[in-house]
């Protein structure tokens, strides 16, 4: 390959074309969108979380200046039905149907309930407060463990019960590993409610034209395909008329992933009014209507030999889901996963474990970056150190005596005591690299001489596994219109450049990046002369969009695919043009090169011929000049990249003041493709883990109010609290594609909680007591240092 | 209902003479009046800085002051700091060390670095990563954004040394 193409290839780390336009302020996300005609929505709230309502008069709404409509979940029922969460693959989970707005009662505080249109949103909050509403509230099911008992209310008509989710695994004899341990170690664990706070709200620009009768839909959002779908059979409309576009889009996370009642409500009214309508929710509404995440109670324990070699292991989580199940992915995917993943990284000879979800009169729950998978290992994880303390072992060395063992490298599916299939893992080579980024031996010496002078540092160690690249079986099969395939569509343009038109989305990771490098180092051109774009239904190949660490791992593969074949297709044309075998010619640059390396044609020569003058070759048909391929995983479900994550911290004894001093990241995501964008993806999703494990808290109190619904009381990682993060790599390249790359976005967040955890409780173990609430405010450290001067009740913080 | 008021502002050094609803604030003003999109609302309660701006030489939440506030004063956006080039070694280092991802928070967080290196020379990441408290990231973890405020004060300070 020629220097011209150097800049683009997979290990170089080209900028991201957008974001020169980012540091100009010329992003273009939804709110910064003007459509003519256009109007603004605004809602309002169930204020309780569970109440009937009788809308007594919506006139004085009406009367007021600018409004142009007021609408109830009623009206809506005439052109938007009901939808209802299903997963074929798990038939006995039951969800509420969903209306766009709440019909008679609203089970969550946040649950729209009415809406108004008008030319400002202020104009439209000012006409909300006229609305004449009469509330009955209904005691509200708060508490998971009220909600699974017997003749408990279920929080919902609809629902014979509380119980969304009731799975179990076991596998060996765990009774009598548990009976013979050399030790037994036990941990509750209380992962707090998050929310994903995207700096952007979520945000919709419906336009429905009736003359054509197409619907148009500017979303931030990650999945235009699924919305298009779901927008098309909501609202009785042909597929081909509907056309989602995602805008810039102001981070996402897998909280833009999810179909909101709000937005479709939006749509709706779009249908039903004839005008552009736009919605925002606020930061104040984000809190109450962005699906919230983790909120897990988990029971675990942990039996190891003298050797510290894992003997088996238990896990009983109970999640807290909101008042319905997310639309179309379902809640249960956080629930599902930190059991699926759990111990995925060892040797486990037995296994026990139970996970169910409680349906609550809360805001709904759905996925959030890393999904289960932080809390699955972070359990393990925690369990294993205080394993390694009962049994005098190093933390590091009792991981790597219980790491699972080198799978074969033969393409052959290897399951995990849960039935996770694990491929080819690298968890040793991890480990050893982290242990000498860090100067572990070091840092254990120096944590000696600081405990002498009473400073209490803690390391910690987090070794995780986690899904890539997930594919079709996930939805497939549960019945679910997701494409667990991503494409691209390839073409040479008349001009001589190369577009790309890919169903793999972007909201900052720079996986348009990473695809016009495979591109353009596969056809031999330069990096600039490759135009990624994507985000339109109506432009883009069908698939996935952002979500399970996909869009480098999947679309990079068909684009890797798509270029070969645009290549050859290529080569063919301008062999016949020229007259000479195909075999000598190849790309460099702008150019068709013989074998000497000398252009004989440009490219864009190549293309007008092919374009507009066939007929000066005599190749018939034409090799086609656009090229659309897909791929996902066909022989297994995912790729299953793995880490070794690594903190040190220092708990302020006195105050209860936890921080984070340092940080390290030792990631196996195989191939990488751009080292840059890859490691700002890890730093990204290990301060998300961070904020998790000290900071983030949905504080519900027992009437189901959310009562820190702002970003004054819900805190989040700002920069002075963070540390810098070493991040390097190990390579294991993924059998599966040409590529090599494994997906990259989530693996920070899987592995910090971990870490942040056994930290932690590493430097209170000389007091002999453990943080296990998270997020481990000062007050839950104080806590559970001084419990002899807690205060009764104070523990719920 | 609403009442207006006529107010004068010079944005990005250009004289503006606008009719505001008296309850509208400065962000808002400048994305829907003005079209000036680059300023974003990330929280409207004056947390999370996408909305910073510079009023009479001062960066401040655009959330947090009303329009009319703003009547006789230089408002200048991040749109009018890229006109002058103001900034545009600051907007290199960040696009070179990709600091920012979405780039949502990117507009506002340029005026506080840009704000930080007119006060400081040489910075250290200590102090970077204070001044830049104020305004939140959830994409990037902070430290590219840290680094690039840094590459660019040394070069700076580079320039102004020689």
């Amino acid at each position: 390959m020629s220097d011209l193409t150097a800049a683009a290839w997979p290990g170089a780390s080209p900028t991201r074309p957008e974001a020169r336009r980012f540091v100009a302020g010329q992003g273009r996300y939804l709110d910064d969108i003007d459509m003519a005609g256009m109007l603004q929505v605004a809602f309002l709230r169930s204020p309780f979380a569970r109440a009937t309502f009788d809308v007594l008069d919506l006139e004085a709404a009406r009367a007021c200046p600018g409004v142009a409509a007021v609408l109830t979940g009623q009206d809506l029922l005439a052109v938007c039905a009901p939808w209802q969460t299903a997963f074929a693959t798990l038939p006995t989970h039951h969800s509420p149907p969903q209306h766009p707005m709440a019909v008679g009662e609203a089970y969550w505080q946040g649950e729209a309930v009415v809406a108004v249109v008008a030319e400002t949103r202020a104009q439209a909050e000012d006409a909300l407060e006229q609305v004449m509403i009469d509330w009955s509230p209904v005691d509200a099911m708060v508490d998971p463990g009220a909600a699974l008992q017997d003749r408990a209310l279920p929080c919902h008509p609809d629902l014979a019960s509380n119980l969304a989710l009731d799975r179990r695994i076991d596998v060996g004899d765990a009774d009598s590993a548990f009976a013979g341990a050399a030790h037994v170690v036990t941990q509750r664990f209380m992962f707090g409610r998050q929310t994903g706070v995207t700096l952007e709200p979520r945000g919709i620009l419906a336009s429905f034209d009736a003359r054509v009768g197409e619907l148009t839909v500017h979303t931030s959002h990650q999945a235009p395909f699924q919305m298009q779908e779901i927008f098309a059979r909501q609202l009785a409309l042909p597929v081909e008329q509907v056309r989602v576009v995602c805008p810039d889009v102001g981070g996402a996370f897998g909280i833009k992933l999810h179909a909101y009642a709000d937005e479709m409500a939006v749509v709706a009214m779009a249908v039903l009014l004839g005008r552009p309508l736009t919605f925002q929710p606020d930061r104040l509404e984000s809190f109450l209507s962005d699906v919230h995440a983790r909120d897990a109670r988990v029971d675990a324990r942990l039996a190891i030999h003298d050797d510290g070699t894992i003997a088996a292991l238990e896990v009983d989580a109970l999640f807290s889901f909101g008042a319905c199940s997310i639309y179309p992915r379902s809640s249960l995917g956080e629930a599902l996963q930190a059991l699926d993943l759990c111990g995925c990284a060892y040797r486990l000879p037995a296994v026990r474990g139970r996970v169910r979800g409680a349906y609550l009169n809360k805001v709904p729950t759905g996925a959030y970056r890393a999904v289960g998978q932080p809390i699955a290992s972070a359990v393990v994880e925690q369990l294993l150190d205080h394993a390694a303390a009962a049994a005098g072992i190093d933390p590091l060395e009792i991981r790597r005596r219980n790491h699972l063992s080198c799978v074969p490298d033969d393409g052959k599916p290897h399951l995990s005591a849960t039935g996770m299939a694990v491929g080819p893992l690298s968890l040793d080579a991890c480990l050893n690299r982290i242990e000498e980024q860090m100067s572990y031996a070091r840092l254990r010496t120096d944590q000696a001489h600081w405990r002498e002078k009473g400073v209490y540092r803690g390391i910690g160690l987090c070794t995780f596994v986690e899904m890539t690249g997930v594919g079709s079986r996930l939805y497939g099969p549960a019945g679910i219109r997701i494409a667990g395939k991503e494409s691209v569509r390839l073409s040479l343009t008349p001009s001589g450049r190369i577009t790309c038109r890919t169903s793999a989305t972007d909201q900052g990771q720079g996986v348009r990046t990473g695809i016009a490098q495979v591109i353009a180092s596969t056809l031999g051109v330069a990096l600039d002369e490759v135009l990624v774009t994507s985000g339109d239904t109506a432009t883009d190949p069908l698939g996935g969009g952002a979500w399970a660490s996909r869009g480098i791992a999947l679309a990079g593969e068909a684009a890797r695919l798509a270029a070969a074949e645009l290549r050859a297709n290529v080569l063919a044309i301008a062999a016949s043009l020229i007259g000479v075998d195909v075999n000598g010619l190849g790309i460099a640059g702008d150019s068709i090169i013989d074998d000497a390396g000398q252009p004989v044609r440009s490219l864009r020569q190549v293309a007008t011929a092919a374009h507009y003058d066939s007929s000066a070759t005599a190749l018939h048909p034409l090799p086609p000049l656009t090229v659309e391929r897909s791929f996902a995983p066909a022989d297994k479900p995912y790729f299953m990249a793995n880490g070794v994550q690594a903190a040190q911290v220092e708990v302020d004894i006195d105050t209860g003041v936890i921080r984070v001093l340092d940080f390290w990241v030792v990631e196996d995501c195989g191939r990488v493709i751009n080292p840059l964008l890859a490691d700002e993806q890890v730093r990204g999703g290990v301060v998300q883990g961070i904020g998790a494990a000290l900071y983030e808290h949905c504080v519900y109190d027992d009437t189901g109010q959310l009562t820190n619904a702002s970003l004054a009381d819900y805190l989040v990682p700002m920069a002075s609290e963070m540390p810098d993060i070493h991040v390097s790599h190990v390579s294991t390249p993924e059998r599966a594609t040409l590529l090599g790359a494994k997906g990259i976005g989530e693996a920070g967040t899987v592995g910090a909680v971990g870490a942040i955890w056994c930290a932690v409780n590493d430097a209170l173990r000389p007091t002999g007591q453990r943080v296990w609430q998270q997020p481990f405010t000062p007050s839950h450290v104080l806590e559970v240092l001084y419990p002899e001067d807690t205060a009764p009740g104070s523990a719920d913080r | 209902m609403d009442k207006h008021a006529n107010i004068v502002v010079m944005v990005n050094g250009q004289t503006r003479q606008l009719r505001v609803p008296v309850r509208r604030n400065l962000v808002d003003m400048l994305r829907h009046d003005l079209g000036l999109t680059g300023a974003h609302v990330g929280c409207e309660h004056g947390v999370c800085g996408a909305c910073n701006v510079r009023v009479d030489g001062v960066v401040v939440r655009g959330c947090l002051m009303l329009a009319v506030q703003a009547d006789g004063a230089a408002v200048d956006t991040i749109e009018g700091l890229t006109a002058t080039g103001e900034i545009a070694a600051l907007q290199s280092a960040f696009v070179e060390r990709n600091a920012l991802q979405c780039g949502y928070c990117t507009p506002g967080m340029l005026m506080t670095g840009a704000e930080l290196l007119l006060h400081e020379t040489c910075p250290s990441r200590a102090v970077i990563r204070d001044a830049i408290s104020g305004n939140y990231c959830r994409c990037t973890g902070y430290q590219a954004i840290v680094d690039a405020i840094e590459t660019a004060a040394l070069a700076r300070h580079g320039e102004t040394a020689s």
